[in-house]
């Protein structure tokens, strides 16, 4: 026998939980209605075309962004290049190496470099590589990705190298080990599923940035040479044939979209997937 | 007898002296060191030229660079208030959208979900912080702009449209497309981190409250979410620096026009989507110093920003929140 | 097959293979040691007994310097290692001689093989690996339930099986000594006795010193015993002596139970 202020009060119980319920069920389908466009039009558009030919002039229909996907794959080698052995030994050192004041020192600067828009980062690159240089690269856009991937992979690093127990690096010293051998043959192999799942999130999402590139590889209607010219990327491309007024662009646009977040999802699934695999199996 | 039991167990004397000298510890110190000390000195190293490149900016204009409205790249006159009214407006906007969605979902998940839903639901949410901004744009141009313009903008100009905020021409691109885009790109941080402050109150507080007669919405409204209170705002300083900093889903959507305007419809700007526009083909010392400056601005608010955040989410890990 | 607390039959050895003189240890402000000194025979077992936080296992890892590890930690006085100062040897030679086993197994996340070979690969030792690792499991009696898995997961192992592991891991560089402390806290009573009895079998060729809280234990292996209270060492003596006959009042209100 419930009274009203009860009745009431379990009334606004099921409420919250339908309106909560509600929430989530919004945010969680914003994902599913991002996919599904991405996969509707992005699908229409994909052709062998998209993946070698070159972009075309402005007007012309077909063509491709072959000339995007291999100025990304350029700029994420070299910022992986100069990212992970600078964010890994970084982190090999703020867990095993350092004190007390300057890995906090440290931490707190890559925690800086990480929260620092990206477009600002840009600027960064533009100031110590492309003006020096005197033209834009795929060097400079490589070197913006870099510092973006650095953070990253320092606190991942550090993370899964402190959660090896210590039990571990007792058993190895006591066995007559010194420092590095233990860190370089018993914790850094502990630890390895998460450091490189590390890697590849990280990887990932430099992968989908553009904003650093923007005024650093620029961007490139054709082939670039090396990694001294202007490079066309993926995701710059994407941006300036979404703004553009020809349908033809738009339609290369979600190609290339479905492209990259397919890229970009994958890596995700991927690296959860062996985080999950490594840890069990331990 | 020993050493019969194990066939020369001496160490060869060549890895003994290449191997286990401290030295060997010596120099891996040494080398993982300089590869920290990196990470230090370019993040030094981008702060000094932050300063020293838009020194010509800061000195023509000083403060005058945040009150000016006038951005005028011919006559080099520059003046960053529509860029900051932008920023802080479609900021603001994306909290106002995001805060309520998002610490309501991260309620759900955390309280009243099954454990198997929420993890799966969470992880599906997390995926959303991987797709790039520029895909949001993409999205954006083509399904929320149309949207805004057909339907959204003129049935809130029929029914709030005595506001000046719901009042004016109608394009679709402008501060409102902006704040709901950035709402979007906000709600994983505040979901997932508000989640994981909620999943840290520790369960007596949860059953005080129901053994006191509480339903579970009033335990989790009342002792939960208060408990948890640091942590979840903590998330929402942390999703308003991504805000801040956003730069191509709002360059893509927002207009670009330096303008202010109290219209939400209308067009305008943010200072990431200024330089993001305006950069690349700039000319001349004090349109280039100007725009650093206007980076040098916005590191410097996402860093206050983030450094608050920092404190707050530490200050949960590390005591019972309720405290602070 | 030696016997327990009864003189062994082979040779008396003259010099101590351990010996500590007037030793003190320190965690920062507080003293945790207080003079120890005490010689430990050579290829006998010796085992420390007392209750919890009486320092007998902080004395036990100083012995192979594995406390030099911890930050505020620091000794004073001397230890010696077949005459020779343990400061002034290479800590990490001073640790291949002077092996250790742990109280909870912790056993490298590698295979069985691996494990074993850890010792030997990381101190450039020469040799058939196959037949090191063999040997060694051998005599952690543990060959025969390991031997046709050598390549799986060390932790598929149980907790018994994992400490023998570990103990197999640490004779595998031949150490002349083996330091155990409470080797046995984390096993159950048939995993204890399977330890106890090799312990037992392997004293001919190593020197062991086992840290014990059970006395019934340091009864059953022991040749000698050191009774540690409170960061001092109140009576050293053969094994017989301290159950049997204990000098100390102290001493012997703890092995009746009168306290700890």
């Amino acid at each position: 026998m419930m009274d009203s202020r009860t009745r009431r009060r379990y009334a606004i119980n099921n409420f919250m939980l339908g309106l909560t319920g509600l929430c989530t069920l919004f945010t969680v389908s914003i994902l599913f209605l991002i996919l599904g466009y991405l996969v509707y039009n992005g699908g229409k558009s994909l052709d062998w075309d998209f993946f070698t030919k070159l972009p075309l002039s402005p007007g012309e229909n077909g063509g491709g962004m072959a000339n995007a996907i291999v100025g990304s794959m350029k700029m994420i080698f070299v910022a992986t290049a100069i990212g992970v052995p600078v964010g890994f030994l970084g982190g090999v050192y703020l867990s095993e190496f350092g004190g007390r004041t300057f890995p906090y020192l440290i931490r707190y600067m890559a925690d800086l470099l990480n929260g620092v828009p990206s477009i600002v980062i840009g600027i960064f690159a533009w100031t110590v590589v492309v003006v020096p240089m005197r033209h834009f690269s795929a060097w400079a856009g490589g070197f913006a990705l870099a510092l973006m991937l650095i953070p990253i992979t320092v606190r991942s690093t550090e993370q899964f190298l402190r959660a090896v127990p210590n039990s571990l690096r007792e058993g190895a010293l006591a066995l007559g080990a010194s420092k590095w051998e233990t860190v370089a043959s018993v914790v850094v192999p502990a630890s390895l599923s998460g450091v490189l799942t590390g890697i590849i999130l990280g990887v990932a999402r430099i992968a989908g940035e553009t904003a650093p590139l923007l005024f650093t590889a620029l961007n490139n209607q054709f082939w670039s040479n090396g990694l001294n010219e202007p490079t066309a990327s993926l995701p710059v491309m994407i941006f300036t044939h979404a703004i553009a007024p020809y349908d033809d662009w738009h339609r290369q646009a979600w190609a290339a979209g479905l492209v990259l977040i397919t890229m970009v999802l994958l890596s995700n699934i991927a690296a959860r997937f062996i985080l999950a695999r490594g840890t069990t199996r331990r | 007898m020993a050493s019969t039991v194990i066939a020369n167990s001496t160490p060869s004397p060549a890895k003994a002296f290449a191997r286990r000298l401290v030295g060997g510890d010596q120099l891996a110190f040494a080398i993982t060191l300089t590869f920290a000390s990196s990470i230090l000195l370019v993040t030094v190293l981008l702060v000094w030229q932050l300063y020293s490149k838009s020194a010509a900016a800061r000195q023509q204009f000083g403060f005058g660079f945040f009150t000016s409205s006038v951005w005028d790249p011919s006559h080099e006159i520059f003046g960053a208030l529509p860029f900051i009214y932008g920023t802080l407006l479609t900021s603001a906007l994306a909290l106002l959208i995001a805060v309520p969605l998002g610490v309501g979902a991260a309620i759900f998940l955390s309280e009243m979900a099954p454990r198997r839903l929420s993890n799966i639901a969470t992880f599906l949410v997390e995926l959303l912080a991987a797709v790039p901004s520029v895909i949001y744009g993409l999205l954006a141009i083509f399904t929320l702009i149309p949207l805004l313009r057909t339907y959204g903008e003129p049935f809130l100009r029929a029914t709030l449209g005595f506001l000046p905020f719901f009042n004016g021409p109608i394009y679709g691109v402008g501060y409102l497309a902006a704040g709901i885009i950035l709402a979007i790109m906000t709600f994983p941080f505040i979901i997932s981190l508000s989640r994981e402050a909620l999943m840290d109150v520790p369960n007596d507080q949860r059953e005080a409250a129901l053994a006191l007669g509480a339903t579970k919405w009033e335990a989790t409204w009342q002792a939960v979410v208060p408990f948890a209170r640091l942590g979840i705002i903590g998330s929402i300083f942390l999703g308003l620096a991504r805000a801040l900093g956003e730069t191509m889903a709002v360059t893509m959507v927002i207009g670009n026009t330096p303008t202010i305007s109290a219209s939400l419809f209308a067009p305008g700007t943010t200072i990431a989507a200024s330089i993001a526009n305006e950069f690349a083909e700039a000319s001349g010392d004090i349109y280039l110093a100007s725009l650093i400056y206007l980076a040098l601005v916005l590191f410097l608010l996402t860093m206050v920003i983030n450094g608050l955040a920092r404190i707050l989410i530490l200050a949960t890990t590390k005591k019972g929140s309720a405290l602070a | 097959m030696a016997t327990p607390g009864v003189a062994s039959a082979s040779p008396v050895h003259t010099t101590p293979k351990l010996k500590t003189s007037g030793m003190y240890f320190y965690y920062g402000a507080f003293q945790a040691l207080h003079d120890i000194s005490l010689e430990v025979e050579t290829q006998r077992i010796t085992a420390l007994i007392g209750p919890s936080g009486c320092g007998k296992s902080t004395f036990l890892r100083t012995l192979n310097r594995i406390s030099d590890t911890v930050k505020n930690a620091r000794w004073e006085g001397q230890i010696l290692l077949d005459n020779q100062d343990i400061r002034e040897l290479d800590v990490t030679n001073l640790r291949r001689r002077v092996g250790m086993v742990f109280q909870r197994p912790n056993p490298f996340p590698k295979s069985i093989f691996d494990n074993i070979a850890y010792g030997p690969r990381v101190n450039g030792v020469k040799g058939n690996l196959s037949e090191i690792v063999e040997k060694s499991l051998r005599r952690a009696a543990l060959w025969d339930e390991v031997k046709d898995k050598l390549q799986k997961s060390a932790y598929a192992l149980s907790g018994g099986q994992q400490q023998r592991l570990c103990i197999a891991r640490a004779l595998a560089v031949d150490p002349e000594v083996l330091l155990l402390d409470e080797p046995c806290s984390a096993l159950d009573p048939i995993a204890t006795a399977k330890i106890e009895d090799l312990l037992i079998s392997i004293k001919d060729q190593c020197t062991i010193v086992i840290v014990t809280h059970n006395m019934q234990q340091a009864a059953r292996v022991a040749d000698t015993t050191g009774f540690f209270l409170l960061g001092k060492l109140i009576e050293f003596a053969k094994t017989d002596i301290i159950f049997k006959n204990p000098e100390k009042k102290q001493t012997e209100d703890y092995i009746t139970g009168r306290f700890g």
